[in-house]
């Protein structure tokens, strides 16, 4: 792939991720799943969430919120770092000439 | 490629990881307890012989040649990457990706929905996001449902002759939005007393794909992005997986 479509897709990818950040100041941006126990609720009013998440019943309340950014970060970095543990290693192995 | 074009895409993948590292917010899948016991049971049992399919289509893949492990393992990782962002839509709520359509082009739709369930449980158990209760409804939907969609669309674009990366980006892509649109049928299926079924699911519709559609396209371009740079340092794996022909 061209250098050049390389940095256009990224440019994109970034303008569709923030984009909707600075265009709607007023939005709360919290997860569509919450919207959609809110639909739940509309469509369904008798029905009662019959569980709770695991950790949450373990805990006794929910997950404080800077622990829940961190684990996600956890997941993340796995993700990442395997990804780039392997792609490191192919490039490198291109550089030297093996493996075509 | 000279070595200027490898800096580059090497630059732009790493800069694709750290913009991942970026979001944060509340997200996606149903959440524990929302479905009814019966409606959970149903939609695992339905997993049952995709999981056991993939297993089986995992361990040949890597009898056959122990060379994919990496690419395996990038697959899976790249879901973890992926499904942990959460982006800010035009609808002005947050969802992710689910980035299952990459394993689903390099080892087919079964092997992502093993891939799927691990990335699920860790969700369900230490994110509480997503639940137990809710695993196999959301494991249909995100690892059994997209994958096949994806997979779908790649083989239908490649027989219509549709140029190799458009087709990569088309199923990553609708792979995606068919896993919320699958979210908001289940969804529907069990909450629908009050109003139509058909009323349901158009409202569950409504709060899902909208937002989904603008990060379905993100997913698209990030895996067409990645498949470009194995293409380029990973052409061995990739013959041995069987996503490009001998030449």
């Amino acid at each position: 792939m061209k250098k050049g479509t390389v940095i256009a897709l990224l440019a994109a990818v970034i303008l569709l991720a923030f984009i909707p950040l600075f265009l709607l100041k007023d939005a709360e941006f919290g997860g569509s799943d919450d919207a959609g126990s809110a639909v739940v609720e509309e469509v369904d009013s008798q029905y009662e969430a019959w569980a709770s998440p695991i950790l949450e019943t373990i805990l006794g309340g929910e997950l404080p919120g800077e622990v829940e950014s961190m684990l996600f970060c956890v997941q993340t970095g796995i993700g990442v770092g395997i990804v780039a543990f392997f792609m490191g290693r192919f490039v490198e192995r291109k550089k030297q000439g093996k493996g075509e | 490629m000279n070595r200027r074009k490898k800096l580059s895409t090497a630059g732009g993948f790493a800069l694709v990881l750290s913009l991942a590292i970026a979001g944060n917010a509340s997200a996606m899948h149903i959440m524990e307890g929302y479905l009814p016991g019966g409606f959970c049971v149903a939609w695992g049992v339905l997993c049952l012989p995709f999981l056991g399919a993939g297993l089986r289509a995992m361990r040949n893949a890597l009898k056959e040649n122990r060379r994919v492990l990496p690419l395996l393992a990038m697959a899976g990782a790249f879901i973890f990457v992926i499904s942990s962002l959460k982006i800010p839509s035009v609808t002005g709520s947050c969802s992710h990706m689910t980035g299952t359509g990459l394993g689903a082009l390099l080892f087919g739709p079964g092997a992502v929905s093993v891939l799927g369930v691990i990335v699920l449980l860790f969700q369900a158990l230490l994110l509480a996001h997503g639940g137990l209760t809710t695993l196999g409804a959301n494991t249909f939907s995100m690892a059994v449902a997209g994958p096949f969609a994806a997979y779908g669309i790649y083989r239908l674009c490649q027989k219509g002759g549709v140029n190799r990366r458009l087709s990569v980006f088309l199923a990553a892509a609708f792979g995606d939005l068919f896993t919320y649109c699958v979210t908001a049928l289940q969804l529907a299926l069990a909450h629908h007393t009050d109003v139509s079924f058909g009323g349901a699911f158009l409202k569950f519709l409504a709060v899902f794909a909208p937002t989904q559609i603008p990060l379905a396209v993100i997913e698209g371009i990030l895996t067409v992005l990645i498949l470009a740079a194995l293409e380029t340092y990973a052409k061995p794996e990739l013959r041995a997986a069987g996503f490009i022909k001998e030449d």
